[in-house]
């Protein structure tokens, strides 16, 4: 008996004219995800998707794989059977045996997509509901809250049956939304962030600063660490790493102590989007939340903005803390996230940062930094030349 | 972090672990290459091994004044630590309730006695002084007759306080005669003599890798006579009392590692390099502005604690890690959250924050000591602002 995976879109079924090119996307997608653990084919038939599994492929690690490809509302396993009743009931039994034998209460489900079919939709429930019956005796049907839906969908090619579907990973294919930079540094809420954008179809490039000494090698191993949970989802990442070191002791030398996570955030900003442009990135995209620390009201928000001129996207800006912790553990980030290590955004945190800076006073402060004798802009340009590309994969 | 220049590597944090030496190596190879039957097989490929592992349960037996049936194999210092502290516990459980021990104990006996607390158990953690002190005073006076328990380690492992071992096993034989004493000796075993005879304790752990044997190995010394429930339960390996089919490699290397490091007159001349090599150093570190030197002046002499008072233990580590030198720090992890021992000091904050940790072994010279203190001066200079 042949085994598949049939794919129910998402929110594509909405797209009008682009229909062809999402879904285009989304194969091409479903077929990087599963490749790591032999492949699959993908194609088209009747507004589904249907995935075959190359020969040797693990269909468990597959459907795993492609549960976390975004722009798939839900994902069944099904039996492809010949379309035949005398073939369709029996492999009924033997392909949801298990299922039906720890079941109490099931329903039959038919989808007659091929007009040519001698049986209609009820004709085929009432013939699987009533072998069902035959076979597993302890069985009663439930047409409202079954324990088991039975679906059997006779379509063009073949018949296939199934249980009830896996809940897919939802939004859009990555890819069909252009691609944003996420500045990540370690904590809780980036991570979260990315896999946020990337769900609304954003692939991924992602800046991270390093300050060494203040930070350690163990700093860089944990982004790295989590952005390969997060590409889980979003496929590959393009993680920079800048040497930030020069700059924010800078900073530290020549600005007022209450103005630095500001202005550090300014200037990381600013380097971003430089790396953000080469790759081809229409935005950045940020973790932080209203309120959440000093550096995240308003006041702070509306200085960091004015440092850049591309979209800064906050997908977490609205967010409790406990909402953004209940997504990190869906993700697999948080228990990495919490591992302690200094990062970029700890090293020398003022003891009492200014809540409410004033735009124009942040800017004069920086002022210093821009004399001959420190060149911030000569700064930037080495910090930019030295940035570390590595690609990220999906951790399994 | 990626090595800035390209120097010889100095290796000053042997408290954490050494390099093994070419003689645990050809012992651990040995017992790979040739040597490899299962100790417990009859045949002779099974003996051949028997008797391998009889050598080297002879030479920790030996290096403690110990007998060899006296000592069992680990798979290191932690689980012997455990094994003690939670065998002692259910074997006199009906005896009484108190357990006594210090602050500043490894984490495998501190958090052990903690679910023991869970379960019932009174917990006396002796408080050290600023330098990881704990009188003899403190320890009579913990020790009552509903003691079950006193657990003390010889060494401290982050400030390398001696702690009144001796003074504990008398306590408990006076004050709680049916109180069972551990003893940790993990960081003093090859370095200081380290007697079961002269100590009189009923169970002390010891650990391999810190005495230049691989990881993986340790051992509990547990007095004859001496009945405790085990913690597993499987084979007859270790007398029953430890079991599962012996590690034999990493054994064989803890043999050869104990018979040199516990050599006598071997580990009393290490014992005086050593101390001239820290005398060295405190003087030297004494030469920077602000430094404070958390061990005490009579403090095993293999491990120097300080603290530079400007710059964070973290930032200090990767400076020096990034120079090729190799220390510790006193803080276990990063944020500014110092190690249950920095914290039982009680020293200020910024001192805390800044505790680094430096540990000898016969390799380190006077020149490790002044590549190490230029580095630190120069990272002062460099990193020491606010934090």
């Amino acid at each position: 008996m042949n085994e598949i995976i049939l794919i129910k879109n998402g929110e594509l079924a909405l797209k009008g004219l682009n229909r062809r090119s999402f879904e285009e996307t989304l194969a091409k997608n479903i077929q990087k995800a599963a490749a790591p653990f032999g492949g699959v084919k993908v194609w088209r038939s009747q507004s589904t998707m249907f995935v075959t599994p190359l020969e040797g492929t693990d269909i468990e690690d597959a459907v795993e794989a492609i549960a976390k490809v975004f722009g798939i509302a839900a994902l069944s396993r099904a039996a492809e059977i010949p379309k035949d009743m005398d073939e369709i009931l029996p492999a009924v039994c033997e392909y949801l045996g298990d299922e039906l034998n720890d079941a109490k209460t099931f329903k039959v489900n038919a989808k007659r997509a091929d007009k040519k079919f001698p049986l209609k939709s009820p004709e085929i429930c009432a013939t699987v509901g009533e072998y069902i019956l035959d076979h597993f005796p302890h069985l009663t049907v439930d047409v409202h809250d079954p324990d088991l839906i039975v679906t059997v969908e006779i379509r063009d090619t073949s018949a296939y049956i199934h249980k009830q579907p896996i809940r897919g990973a939802g939004g859009l294919p990555v890819g069909t939304g252009g691609r944003a930079c996420v500045m990540i540094s370690g904590g809780i809420d980036s991570p979260v962030a990315s896999w946020m954008m990337a769900k609304r179809g954003l692939e991924l490039s992602a800046v991270n600063f390093a300050s060494p000494p203040y930070t350690s090698l163990r700093a860089e191993e944990k982004v790295k660490d989590l952005l390969s949970k997060v590409a889980e989802w979003s496929g590959e990442i393009r993680l920079h790493i800048v040497p930030f070191t020069e700059i924010q002791e800078a900073i530290r030398d020549y600005c007022p102590e209450d103005m630095l996570t500001v202005i550090m955030r300014r200037y990381m900003i600013k380097i971003a989007q430089i790396l953000a442009r080469k790759d081809e990135a229409l935005a950045l995209i940020s973790g932080e939340s209203v309120g959440q620390v000093a550096s995240q009201t308003l006041r702070a928000l509306e200085c960091t903005d004015a440092a850049a001129d591309m979209p800064i996207l906050r997908p977490v800006i609205g967010m409790d803390k406990e909402e953004i912790v209940t997504i990190a553990r869906r993700i697999d980030t948080f228990d990495i996230s919490i591992q302690p290590f200094e990062d970029c955004c700890t090293v020398f945190t003022p003891k009492h940062p200014k809540t409410k800076p004033v735009l124009e006073k942040i800017m004069q402060a920086e002022k210093a930094l821009e004399a001959d004798e420190i060149n911030v802009a000569a700064m930037i340009e080495n910090a930019v030349r030295d940035t570390q590309l590595t690609i990220i994969t999906p951790d399994r | 972090m990626e090595r800035i220049q390209d120097t010889q590597e100095i290796y000053l944090d042997n408290s954490a672990t050494t390099q093994p030496c070419p003689e645990a190596v050809a012992a651990a190879n040995e017992m790979m290459v040739r040597f490899w039957g299962n100790p417990s097989s009859t045949h002779v490929k099974g003996s051949e091994a028997a008797a391998k592992l009889r050598e080297a349960r002879r030479a920790v037996a030996s290096a403690l004044s110990a007998a060899p049936e006296e000592i069992f194999f680990t798979s290191g210092g932690t689980e012997a630590n455990n094994i003690a502290v939670f065998g002692a516990a259910a074997k006199n459980r009906r005896n009484g309730k108190r357990i006594v021990t210090s602050a500043i104990e490894h984490s495998s006996v501190l958090d052990s006695v903690a679910e023991l607390e869970k379960q019932g158990f009174e917990v006396i953690r002796l408080a050290p002084d600023s330098h990881g002190h704990i009188s003899p005073q403190q320890v009579a006076e913990a020790v009552n007759a509903d003691t079950v328990l006193v657990t003390m380690m010889m060494v401290n492992n982050e400030v390398g306080s001696i702690l009144p071992v001796e003074a504990a096993v008398r306590a408990a034989r006076r004050n709680a005669p049916k109180a069972i004493v551990h003893c940790d000796c993990v960081q003093a075993f090859g370095k200081i003599p380290v007697s079961v005879k002269k100590l009189g304790a009923d169970l002390i752990t010891v650990s391999a890798h810190k005495i230049h044997a691989p990881k993986g190995a340790g051992a509990l010394y547990k007095r004859k006579g001496l009945m405790i429930p085990s913690l597993t339960h499987g084979g007859h390996q270790e007398d029953s009392f430890r079991p599962g089919t012996e590690a034999a490699p990493v054994i064989a290397a803890f043999g050869a590692a104990a018979a040199i490091a516990c050599d006598k007159s071997g580990m009393n001349q290490r014992y005086e390099t050593i101390k001239a090599l820290r005398d060295y150093t405190t003087q030297r570190l004494h030469g920077i502005d602000g430094i404070v030197i958390n061990s005490p002046e009579d403090a095993l002499p293999y491990i120097v604690n300080f603290s530079t008072c400007c710059v964070k233990a973290e930032t200090m580590l990767n400076f020096l890690s990034e120079r090729g030198i190799y220390v510790s720090g006193g803080s276990a992890c990063a944020k500014g959250e110092p190690s249950h021992v920095i914290k039982a000091l009680g020293l200020p904050r910024d001192a805390a924050d800044s505790a680094i940790r430096v540990s000898f072994c016969g390799h380190n010279t006077t020149d490790d000591v002044d590549t190490l203190v230029n580095t630190v001066a120069e990272g002062i200079t460099r990193l020491a602002h606010f934090h």
